[in-house]
């Protein structure tokens, strides 16, 4: 089993979240987060006071997939979430190592 | 026939009716004739004239004087010392303008540019001020400032203690048409907003009970003082209506009492309590500009009643300074955003409302003496001196005026107060030529300098000794713990923002 990490642009969150629909993924855990890469933030300035903003408004989706739908997920993620411009942001992936569906105690793939 | 009958019928009634009306007059005055000695009554000419003295805000009384310029004992009319409606109505809807400016107008406009940790203690401020300085006005503040039994050109009187003897007749010192009651109040919201003006460069590092007793201490000393002289009856700057007055300086609606002492004060009590801790390290941006720009517009509305108000009428005058002021307040809003989109390539909203405070503060003192084209001048000045000291002046000095009091209305009103010894014009303004004809349009700027020194003198002194003695006594600043947590917790007890009930 994989846990994918995807660090997104907050607007492309409902594109994702139809792609994975569509690949049969339907559960995910959605954080707002703030974060940097390659992106630098911006300035404000008010009345000559001038902000540097260095952390961005990102979104952060976790999915935990079995193996065999990780790759396909990936591809969706990245497709869906793609502006082509800096900022985009990142996916990770991660093994995991056991997942538990506590409502009904079942384990591994049957529970993601 | 019939017509005629129709159209004769009533005439001949009121006919009869008149006549019989006018046999009882007759039958009672020649009745009562022999009785009653003729009392000393106005004539019809001199009634109306009276009436007419309403319509142009003059003396009524005036029309009563004999050929050598008295009024016969006893001689009075129904005109005389009463309210006219027009002039009380408005200036009662002036007062609550002005009122509004400070509640919540101020509050919003200061609110919106603090943090949101602090957003309440900057609006406690305000309310705050309010009350105490109401009741100060009502003790003492008001006779201070416009009695007259010092008979003194820096401090009124005390016959007005406790606002005895302010009534609804109209005190003709300063007004024949509006009650001294509203006449007080009116000025009562000048005395509320000029502290509440300063403390904007002290936000979110002074606390309650020092902010308190700074307004108590300042109106006392330093606005009293000050309004007594630029528009007390007796003033020692009061160039328009007092003939004796050593400096003759104008100010129509508070360019020196409220705007340059406000400003002025401001700068030397951020400077003696010191910068916000973390002070050009910690980013401080405004939390709601939202709020900032609410303010900004009810401040706006609200500075007709403070502007054309200072007329202490609804005249022709009062009409010119309405104009006068939204003429520079729209100019100098425009010539700020449009400075910023010049300098940095974006109009920003905080720069559209700082330029059209400025060019509020920068037409205060000129707006009931200026024409329209005048106005535009100002407001070019209001918006550009301002934003340069917002913007380069502060940063070279290092000083933290945390909402630029000092670079709004401390450089706006002093450049209004210049230019308004400069463009002040008889034909705009006929009170200009009782007592100023030679200085208006020649040398009236530098009577304007030599009274801004005085403010400035008496605003910087006034101010160094109570920030000061206060500093000595009760101490100015909170703790440390309490300013890094918010004033308004630390304060108040209470937040500004409750987004999520599972926080409380």
């Amino acid at each position: 089993m994989k846990l994918i990490i995807a660090i997104i642009k907050p607007f492309k969150l409902e594109d994702v979240k139809a792609a994975l629909a569509e690949a049969g993924i339907e559960g995910m855990t959605v954080t707002e987060v703030k974060g940097f890469g390659r992106q630098k933030g911006h300035t404000e300035i008010y009345r000559g006071n001038e902000y540097t903003v260095d952390f961005l408004p990102k979104v952060k989706i976790e999915v935990a997939v079995a193996d065999e739908v990780a790759g396909k997920a990936v591809e969706l993620i990245v497709k869906a979430a793609k502006t082509g411009k800096i900022g985009d942001g990142k996916v990770f992936i991660l093994p995991l190592e056991e997942v538990v569906r506590i409502r009904t105690d079942e384990r591994g793939e049957a529970a993601v | 026939m019939r017509i005629t009958s129709a159209y004769l019928r009533p005439i001949l009634i009121s006919l009869f009716l008149g006549l019989l009306c006018s046999l009882g007059v007759r039958g009672e005055s020649a009745a009562a004739a022999p009785v009653v000695p003729v009392a000393l009554a106005p004539t019809v000419e001199q009634r109306l004239a009276s009436l007419e003295a309403y319509l142009a805000n003059t003396d009524p009384t005036a029309a009563l004087k004999n050929a050598r310029g008295e009024i016969p004992p006893g001689l009075t009319t129904p005109s005389a010392g009463v309210a006219g409606p027009g002039h009380n109505a408005w200036m009662m809807v002036s007062a609550a303008l002005v009122l509004f400016m400070t509640l919540p107008g101020l509050a919003l406009f200061y609110g919106g540019l603090v943090r949101a940790k602090n957003v309440l203690s900057i609006m406690g401020w305000c309310l705050g001020i309010t009350s105490v300085v109401t009741v100060l006005w009502w003790a003492v503040g008001y006779s201070l400032v416009f009695g007259k039994s010092f008979d003194s050109a820096y401090l009124g009187g005390s016959e007005h203690f406790f606002l005895k003897g302010v009534g609804g007749a109209p005190n003709p010192n300063y007004s024949f048409w509006v009650s001294h009651n509203v006449f007080a109040m009116f000025q009562l919201m000048f005395a509320i907003i000029t502290p509440a003006v300063i403390v904007g460069a002290v936000v979110e590092r002074m606390k309650f009970s020092a902010v308190l007793a700074f307004t108590v201490l300042w109106v006392l000393l330093v606005y009293c003082p000050l309004a007594h002289m630029v528009w007390g009856a007796n003033g020692l700057m009061n160039g328009l209506a007092n003939p004796a007055a050593s400096i003759k300086a104008i100010d129509f609606a508070g360019g020196l009492v409220v705007e340059m002492a406000s400003g002025w004060s401001a700068l030397v009590l951020c400077i003696v309590l010191g910068p916000r801790l973390g002070f050009g390290k910690t980013p401080m941006p405004p939390h709601s500009l939202v709020l900032c720009m609410v303010g900004t517009g009810l401040l706006w509305v609200g500075w007709y009643g403070f502007n054309a108000g200072s007329a202490v009428a609804a005249d022709g005058i009062a009409g010119n300074a309405f104009m006068a002021t939204t003429i520079a307040a729209a100019v100098a809003a425009g010539t700020w955003a449009g400075l910023e989109y010049y300098l940095r390539g974006k109009a920003s909203v905080l720069g559209f409302c700082s330029g059209a405070v400025a060019g509020l503060v920068a037409i205060t003192p000129a707006c009931g003496f200026i024409d329209a084209t005048a106005a535009v001048w100002v407001g070019l000045a209001g918006g550009t001196l301002p934003f340069f000291a917002c913007t380069k002046l502060k940063g070279w000095l290092r000083y933290d005026d945390a909402l630029d009091v000092f670079g709004v209305h401390g450089v706006g009103g002093t450049i209004g107060m210049l230019l308004t010894g400069v463009f002040a014009d008889v034909a705009i303004n006929g009170n200009l030529a009782t007592h100023l004809s030679a200085s208006v349009g020649r040398t009236l700027w530098i009577e304007q300098l030599k009274g801004m020194g005085v403010a400035l003198a008496l605003a910087v002194g006034g101010t160094l000794a109570i920030a000061l003695v206060l500093r000595a006594t009760i101490g100015l600043r909170p703790t440390i713990e309490a300013e890094q947590e918010g004033l308004d917790l630390t304060d108040h007890g209470e937040h500004g923002y409750i987004y999520d009930a599972s926080n409380i």
